[in-house]
């Protein structure tokens, strides 16, 4: 009984030290509590403003509590907007081929940087991380890619330029080191096993979870993919989603800045320029995807963040 | 007989040797192919920072166009320090990064203490839930979000003003909020990225020290002060140096797409990446663009070089190569 009672309070005395009080963590609560707020609070308020009605948003703006609210934007999108469909169809057809050949090109060059028998490791280790340092800038790799490798106008151009990421290497080359013992490559040579077959029988099982950490980067860098559209593509049947989404706002901006050089007539045409909900709405189909794959992003993500940022 | 089976046995396993050798090769074949072509390939292209770049309308090939422009010597990197733009996208680029890494260090690891320390687990968990989200969308949506608040016609806070009877802000058009607003469009993307790296750090930390000086008699802030801090210093350094190694180039969607390309906000938002995207694309003048990520690639160069000696001294395990 004795016992109990000195066990009782060194507990006590335990937890009130590992504890910081209690004025302390609502003061903690406040401040994360705050600035979670600012994380999803904008997102939400999107989510709002696309389903207002179009009246409510002339008439106050855009609110946090519509005078109306409305599903007119969505089945707008999914009725009669043929650009819409078609740029959800590029978005998921550059990230789901472009993040399938990008994880096997990662893990066929970080795979032999791994191994330490290889002769020419240091080169190729060296070949791949001088990139991260040096490059030919943005004009002649666009010179380049354009006029020599015909990536112009076309899924190629939004795919290639992105296949390859030494950051990539460094992460996959780290998660083979820390999970892969070398022995199970010599035994699996001895045994007759030829290069190909230990990497993808034996290897690739075992380094699963980086494999998945690199092919969530990679979706999610084409997913949100915008850049090289604006750089290569002119053909809108080829416009990603995110490329339709600053397309947009763009063609609006430029009506309304020359709105008042170009007189009344198209400063009646800005003000009756659709949407305001269905460009929201847009924003939103965007989101949506990610949001349902954030779970998985963010396990396989944070561990793979840590293996790559023990080293590099 | 001995020496026969010896070099009888010494040319199969070099022939197995070689043989591996060719295979592991032929597996990084893909990722050296697209190295040369898009990484090494364009190099070359530098030449055009030194030309005054014009279209061979004959046979406007990319090598005809290059042997036909007129050398210019270093007239375009002088063009480039003429202006007073130069100078200012510089001061951009450099500015915003040091404030950045800065306040993006100590709230970081500030919000990492602070979800280590909080005693409900699924609450902490909630918290870096919600802050990490941002660090998965593009500059185009974060720039719709930011819209939604801004923009002059139906924007939130437009709408306040004029309800207030106050004169509507032109966010797009004046100068003075964007120091501001692009650093807290920085720190709302890339926060829970930084937290969720330091959280990590924290997390394997022995927790029998803590025990150890809790029993001793440490407060839960001596504790944070004398464990947390010290354990996450190594980390703290290397990725702040990383960070000033990268300090010339910025993010180009956050300079490009939440000021909404607006041209009057040029002197707070235009940085080295902007421009040399601006020169070629809107200007039209290849070798000014050139020459600014010359100019920006060989400082850059340096600085990472100058970074990773610095880690390479501090921890040589962490250093990049």
């Amino acid at each position: 009984m004795k016992s109990d009672t000195v066990k009782f309070v060194l507990a006590k005395r335990k937890s009130r030290m590992n504890s910081i009080g209690l004025p302390a963590e609502v003061v903690i609560n406040i401040i994360l509590g705050l600035f979670c707020l600012l994380c999803v609070v904008p997102f939400i308020f999107v989510v709002i403003i696309s389903f207002s009605a179009e009246d409510s948003i002339r008439e106050i703006g855009y609110s946090f509590r519509p005078i109306k609210w409305s599903l007119e934007a969505y089945k707008f999108a999914f009725t009669s907007n043929k650009g819409i469909w078609r740029s959800y169809f590029n978005s998921f057809f550059i990230t789901i081929l472009g993040t399938a050949l990008s994880v096997l090109i990662c893990v066929l060059y970080s795979y032999p940087l791994f191994r330490k028998d290889f002769k020419y490791r240091k080169f190729f280790t060296f070949f791949c991380f001088f990139t991260m340092l040096f490059g030919g800038g943005l004009v002649p790799t666009y010179y380049v890619s354009k006029n020599i490798l015909g990536l112009n106008d076309n899924y190629a151009a939004l795919i290639v330029p992105a296949l390859f990421n030494p950051f990539n290497i460094i992460v996959m080359r780290t998660f083979f080191q820390s999970s892969v013992p070398t022995e199970l490559i010599e035994a699996a040579a001895i045994d007759g096993s030829g290069e190909y077959n230990t990497l993808f029988k034996i290897i690739v099982p075992i380094a699963k979870p980086g494999i998945a950490t690199i092919a969530l980067l990679n979706a999610l860098a084409y997913w949100n993919e915008w850049y090289l559209a604006m750089l290569y593509i002119r053909t809108e049947e080829l416009y990603p989603l995110q490329y339709l989404l600053m397309r947009s706002q763009q063609n609006i901006d430029f009506l309304t800045r020359n709105a008042t050089m170009l007189g009344s007539e198209i400063a009646k045409i800005v003000n009756d320029l659709p949407q305001q909900n269905l460009r929201m709405a847009l924003a939103v189909l965007i989101v949506v995807p990610i949001a349902f794959a954030y779970p998985f992003f963010q396990r396989f993500i944070i561990s793979g963040l840590t293996v790559g940022s023990v080293k590099g | 007989m001995s020496n026969s089976m010896v070099s009888a046995k010494s040319p199969s396993k070099g022939l197995a040797k070689r043989k591996k050798t060719i295979v592991l090769l032929s597996m990084l074949a893909p990722g050296a192919i697209w190295l040369v072509l898009l990484r090494y390939l364009p190099m070359f292209g530098i030449v055009i920072a030194f030309q005054k770049f014009t279209i061979y309308t004959k046979a406007p090939t990319l090598l005809n166009n290059i042997i036909h422009s007129k050398w210019v010597g270093f007239k375009n990197f002088e063009f480039l320090f003429a202006t007073s733009d130069s100078w200012n996208m510089i001061r951009n680029t450099v500015g915003y990064n040091a404030l950045w890494i800065v306040l993006g260090t100590v709230i970081a690891v500030a919000f990492a203490i602070m979800l280590s320390l909080i005693t409900k687990k699924f609450v902490a968990k909630t918290y870096q839930t919600l802050m990490f989200f941002p660090y998965f969308l593009s500059w185009v949506v974060a720039s719709y979000f930011l819209m939604a608040f801004l923009d002059p016609t139906y924007g939130l806070i437009s709408h306040l003003q004029k309800q207030a009877g106050m004169e509507v802000t032109q966010w797009y058009f004046i100068n003075k909020p964007w120091p501001i607003i692009l650093t807290i469009a920085y720190l709302w993307k890339n926060i829970g990225y930084s937290t969720v790296l330091y959280l990590a750090a924290i997390t394997g930390i022995d927790s029998s020290q803590y025990e150890a000086a809790s029993i001793d008699g440490a407060s839960k802030w001596q504790q944070i002060r004398y464990i947390t801090i010290p354990h996450l210093k190594p980390m703290i350094i290397i990725l702040f140096i990383m960070s000033v190694g990268r300090i010339i180039n910025s993010d180009f969607g956050l300079f490009y797409q939440v000021p909404k390309n607006s041209g009057p906000l040029f002197p707070t938002t235009q940085v080295m990446d902007t421009y040399v995207y601006r020169a070629f694309m809107a200007t039209n003048n290849p070798g000014m663009s050139t020459a600014a990520s010359l100019l920006q690639n060989v400082v850059g160069f340096f600085c990472v070089l100058t970074a990773n000696s610095i880690v390479r001294k501090i921890d040589e395990e962490s250093s990049l190569f």
